[in-house]
């Protein structure tokens, strides 16, 4: 420890801020800005462009609802579907948007439990995304049903036919694991919320203060009630954990537990969980960057914060890419023809500007990051994550379709394209979750308040053993 | 008719409300908390406060999941609806621990939630700390003391004496019905 302590570099971070962190907060702010800062934010005139976000997302909802609509009227023959590939664009999509939510809980709960303190300027809204996420991917298999009256039968409930789910099917585990997880999400979120909807509940007046007040449920900021709080956040961290890191494992069991070339591979699981949790942060990032600028939030999303993030990515991409390539030699390795077939065909059969789209994307683009400068440009790094969205999506989209385009029977082979109806339904699913997105920031505050407040030096009672007269927390 | 519920003292900062705390708790007032808009690290101990209880609540609710989903499972796959599938026999416990794990966790996480509200009595929308106008800063960044007039302690004017020597500031007794 003594060592640690004399270690020179330590000391010379301890200049910068007490307890040897950099600043998490910058721009001078106190509590009191703090507050002022975010509730403004939700308490004031909403900015134009809101308006006009707002009125897209909700245009992407009516068309997500107009094509529900004549699916259920027509049934799942208006999407693309043929013969070998029964599993098109509606799984493809809802992988995607349950890998997207993967990052909100890396940070709120992954990232806690690890004692990363920067997450706490962007977990709220990554909570939020993450949601919002699994809201827009539990759609699919709820309408991928065809006659999405009978979605019911997915589930344990006694009935007349006197039948019951196969418990051994991964597609049941899904509709448990993922289930529980919007849940958990919805849970965590919330009681992360009580605090700063009680700090919203104190500024407000007449009706609104009463709803808010509602929603808080009569928080007072009492020690003896943040024990039992603080108590509740960590079991939650701790549950949520391996949760997550189950979610999209089980998701990747729909393939794996298959015999289908390409998807029986043991990797799959955790390669689903990287490549989870890389979408998520692309996801998180370009919400992060459009968000800090048009609330001016950039004294609390950094670009330290912006720039750890780009380290994720890195770092998950990199884990991705080398799934893709490990892919390649064991189907290579394992000596059987329709494992290395299916790898050659995604890489140059019909797909491969598919393939290729992926790779690019998934693999190249977040390299740039190893260059601080890179890392640190918010330009660039906007750029990269659109294209980490992109190639995650397609990622989903080469190992759905590609193995089952081609599979054993060469005569059962055929080509799946989209129909118009596929494109229409998943642009409607942004429709879906930026509509709610935006409805978050308008009206509950986007950063965490409380535990922004909690990093902040003058949050740790040492630091006024250092600066006796400091008035951080009084005004 | 109006009557004292408690008092309210204000301190500058995270680290005087943990001193004041210690000395609140060294006087032997018993229904006293520390307010602020934030968890203060140490302050569990300066208030002398136990342990939360909530990990055996947490504890024995994901317990509780996990049996109800392999119970579940059970019943449907082996007593129930028996069908062979796959060759696989019908007990296959295996298969189930997906299930079984998601209803620990979901349990748990309910139990965590409401566990804590049950800890915490809330919601509780109505309480005399509300009837101060000054208090609704404590969100904000203020600090603040609060005894409750139940306490076997409490006096009307002593108290005021006692929260403003030890260093607290807009000391004021909060009154209503």
């Amino acid at each position: 420890m003594s060592i640690l302590n004399k270690h020179p570099q330590r000391d010379s971070a301890a200049t910068e801020a007490v307890g040897g962190d950099e600043l998490l907060v910058t721009g001078g702010h106190t509590f009191s800005t703090l507050t002022d800062k975010v509730s403004g934010i939700v308490e004031t005139q909403t900015p134009p462009k809101w308006y006009l976000l707002f009125a897209m997302a909700v245009s992407g909802l009516m068309v997500l609802m107009g094509a529900i609509g004549w699916l259920v009227w027509e049934g799942t023959g208006i999407w693309g579907l043929n013969n070998p590939v029964g599993w098109g664009w509606a799984i493809v999509n809802f992988v995607f948007w349950v890998g997207i939510g993967h990052a909100g809980t890396l940070i709120s709960a992954i990232l806690f439990l690890l004692r990363q303190q920067w997450r706490t300027a962007i977990n709220r809204f990554a909570e939020a995304m993450t949601i919002f996420a699994v809201i827009s991917a539990l759609v699919f298999p709820g309408i991928h049903v065809g006659r999405v009256w009978l979605a019911y039968y997915m589930f344990p409930i006694p009935n007349q036919m006197l039948i019951w789910p196969n418990f051994r099917s991964p597609l049941l585990w899904d509709i448990f694991a993922v289930g529980t997880y919007f849940t958990v999400s919805t849970l965590f979120w919330y009681v992360g919320l009580i605090p700063d909807l009680a700090t919203l509940r104190d500024r407000a007046t007449n009706v609104r203060k009463k709803v808010l007040g509602f929603f808080a449920l009569g928080w007072r900021g009492g020690n003896r009630q943040w024990q039992h709080y603080e108590k509740a956040y960590l079991m939650l961290a701790g549950l949520a954990t391996p949760l997550v890191l189950s979610v999209h494992s089980v998701v990747a069991t729909d393939f794996a537990t298959s015999m289908v070339p390409g998807w029986h591979t043991t990797i799959f699981p955790p390669y689903f969980v990287a490549g989870a949790v890389f979408s998520g942060f692309g996801m998180v990032m370009t919400l992060a960057i459009i968000a800090r600028k048009i609330y001016g939030l950039e004294d609390i999303i950094t670009v330290n914060h912006l720039e750890k993030m780009n380290k994720i990515i890195l770092v998950t991409g990199s884990m991705v890419g080398y799934a893709y390539m490990t892919e390649f030699f064991i189907a290579w390795y394992s000596g059987n023809e329709y494992e290395f077939f299916a790898f050659i065909n995604r890489a140059l059969g019909p797909y491969a500007w598919a393939y290729w789209i992926m790779f690019l994307c998934n693999v190249i683009t977040p390299q740039i990051f190893w260059f601080k400068r890179l890392r640190r440009s918010i330009p660039v790094m906007f750029v990269a994550s659109i294209f980490v969205n992109i190639g995650m999506w397609f990622e989903r989209f080469v190992i759905t379709v590609t193995s089952l385009s081609r599979d054993y029977l060469p005569s059962s082979w055929d080509y799946y394209s989209p129909s118009i109806w596929d494109i229409l339904t998943f642009v409607g699913s942004f429709g879906l979750f930026f509509t709610f997105f935006l409805l978050f920031l308008r009206f509950l505050p986007m950063v965490a308040l409380s535990e922004v407040k909690g990093v902040m030096p003058e949050a740790d009672p040492h630091h006024y053993h250092h600066k006796p007269k400091s008035a951080g927390g009084a005004k | 008719m109006s009557q004292t519920l408690g008092a309210l003292a204000r301190f500058a900062n995270p680290a005087e409300l943990i001193e004041a705390a210690k000395k609140v708790r060294d006087a032997g007032y018993q229904k006293f908390d520390c307010h602020s808009p934030f968890p203060i690290h140490g302050m569990d101990d300066a208030m002398g406060l136990k342990r939360s209880p909530l990990g055996y609540i947490v504890g024995g609710m994901t317990l509780t999941g996990a049996t109800v989903g392999m119970t579940l499972q059970y019943w449907i796959a082996a007593v129930e609806y028996p069908l062979v599938i796959s060759g696989k026999p019908f007990f296959s416990w295996q298969a189930f621990i997906i299930v079984t794990f998601a209803l620990f966790v979901l349990f748990g996480a309910f139990g965590a939630v409401l566990g804590m509200f049950h800890l915490n009595r809330l919601p509780r929308l109505h309480h005399p700390v509300f009837y101060s106008d000054k208090f609704a800063k404590v969100t904000d960044d203020a600090f603040y003391v609060s005894i409750e007039a139940e306490d076997e302690q409490f006096d009307d004017k002593k108290i005021q004496e006692f929260l403003s020597s030890i260093g607290g500031t807009d000391v004021e007794l909060v009154a209503g019905e």
